[in-house]
């Protein structure tokens, strides 16, 4: 899952060598709010699932675990 | 379908209100509100009814550019929501306001629209209808907002993004409206404004206008993505078919993001948002009106023309001017 995500998020950010890891947070990727919900809908659609964004997700990690939610 | 578009205009308020300004009082900067909405100042009306007589200018303006006089409309149409009055109507307001320019005393169907940021799209269906009716041969299409006064002017997330703006479509039979769609998911809680209430018996707080801006981004891009391809398939179209794409200036994230997601050129979404903020219904109107005017839009042009917010509603159309 990771790893998907790191593609996702190196083609949002146009950049191949975006270093990401579970632990990085959306600030330290330089993504805004906005942002965010651009990247969340690129996600949606890479592992075809729907996201709420009820509660704030600030970090790679948090993102897996509501992928995995909305998975369940 | 039948209408075309046969003159507009449109008319700001004196007073423009640079985003530098907004941080004297406001716990903001220019550089974040430029990054996050796009926009460097906006329009604000300076007493509470210059609406009215920015909606009168900008309708004589687009009789005058018609050739036509007053007398020739047979209906007036306005999409507002911010009127200077809850009644009488908007365009009953205009209606007088045109009679003293013009001297006369037309009395013809004058009647609101509310379909928030839609609006516009809203009325030309309206307009649309009436004028297959048979019940109007000339329609005034008037779409104003003063935004500023539903604002809470402390809250620094939605008091920043909005302005003020009057414009006028004079709409006349024609074959030149290819497609129209207008929606409704009817949601209220992303974005809305309480009435005020205040009665021996029910009473609210004082209310303004209240968004959740991460939803509403994300109703935006996906419903602009999805009413575009619609329109496209619908009509057997190719996006190179299409010369502009004229989105609601809601926020230059919104239509960079739906660009991005149709995977279409950037010049062919212009904008005024940077100089106008969001002005509501009115905000298509005005930037149609600039692109006439600045001759970037030329006759035979295709346009789609896409309004969405409050209620999450939308309205799309395809016209050629």
């Amino acid at each position: 899952m990771l790893e998907k995500i790191i593609k996702v998020l190196r083609e949002y950010k146009s950049d191949e060598s975006l270093q990401v890891t579970e632990n990085s947070t959306f600030e330290e990727l330089e993504l805004d709010s906005l942002d965010l919900v651009q990247l969340v809908m690129d996600v949606e659609e890479a592992f075809d699932v729907t996201i709420e964004m009820e509660t704030p997700i600030t970090t790679v990690a948090e993102l897996m675990e509501t992928i995995k939610k909305a998975n369940a | 379908m039948g209408i075309k578009i046969i003159a507009t205009a449109s008319k700001m308020p004196a007073r423009t209100v640079t985003n530098c300004e907004l941080t004297e009082f406001l716990d903001t900067s220019d550089e974040w509100i430029t990054s996050m909405t796009g926009i460097k100042a906006r329009g604000v009306c300076g007493s509470p009814d210059e609406l009215t007589q920015l909606a009168a200018e900008a309708a004589k303006i687009a009789l005058d550019r018609a050739d036509m006089s007053l007398s020739e409309i047979d209906t007036i149409i306005c999409a507002t929501m911010s009127g200077d009055y809850l009644m009488p109507s908007m365009a009953c307001c205009v209606l007088e306001q045109l009679n003293t320019l013009y001297e006369n005393k037309r009395d013809c169907p004058a009647y609101d629209i509310n379909a928030a940021c839609s609006g516009f799209v809203y009325a030309l269906d309206l307009a649309d209808s009436v004028i297959a009716a048979g019940k109007a041969k000339n329609i005034l299409l008037v779409s104003a907002e003063m935004m500023s006064r539903a604002l809470n002017w402390q809250d620094r997330t939605t008091c920043i993004l909005f302005g003020d703006g009057a414009a006028a479509t004079i709409l006349t039979a024609g074959d030149n409206l290819k497609y129209i769609r207008i929606t409704a998911e009817a949601q209220i809680k992303p974005l809305f404004t309480k009435a005020n209430t205040n009665t021996p018996f029910a009473a609210s707080e004082p209310a303004f206008l209240e968004m959740q801006g991460q939803n509403v981004y994300r109703f935006a891009v996906k419903t602009i993505e999805r009413e575009i391809n619609l329109a496209l398939t619908t009509l057997n179209l190719q996006p190179d078919e299409i010369d502009f794409f004229l989105l609601h200036q809601a926020n230059t994230r919104i239509i960079e993001g739906a660009q991005t997601r149709l995977k279409l050129p950037k010049h062919k979404f212009p904008t005024n948002i940077q100089n106008h903020g969001n002005m509501s219904a009115a905000s298509i109107p005005v930037l149609l009106d600039e692109l006439i005017t600045s001759k970037t839009i030329q006759p035979g042009n295709r346009l789609i023309l896409l309004g969405f917010g409050a209620g999450m509603t939308c309205g799309t159309a395809v016209l050629d001017y």
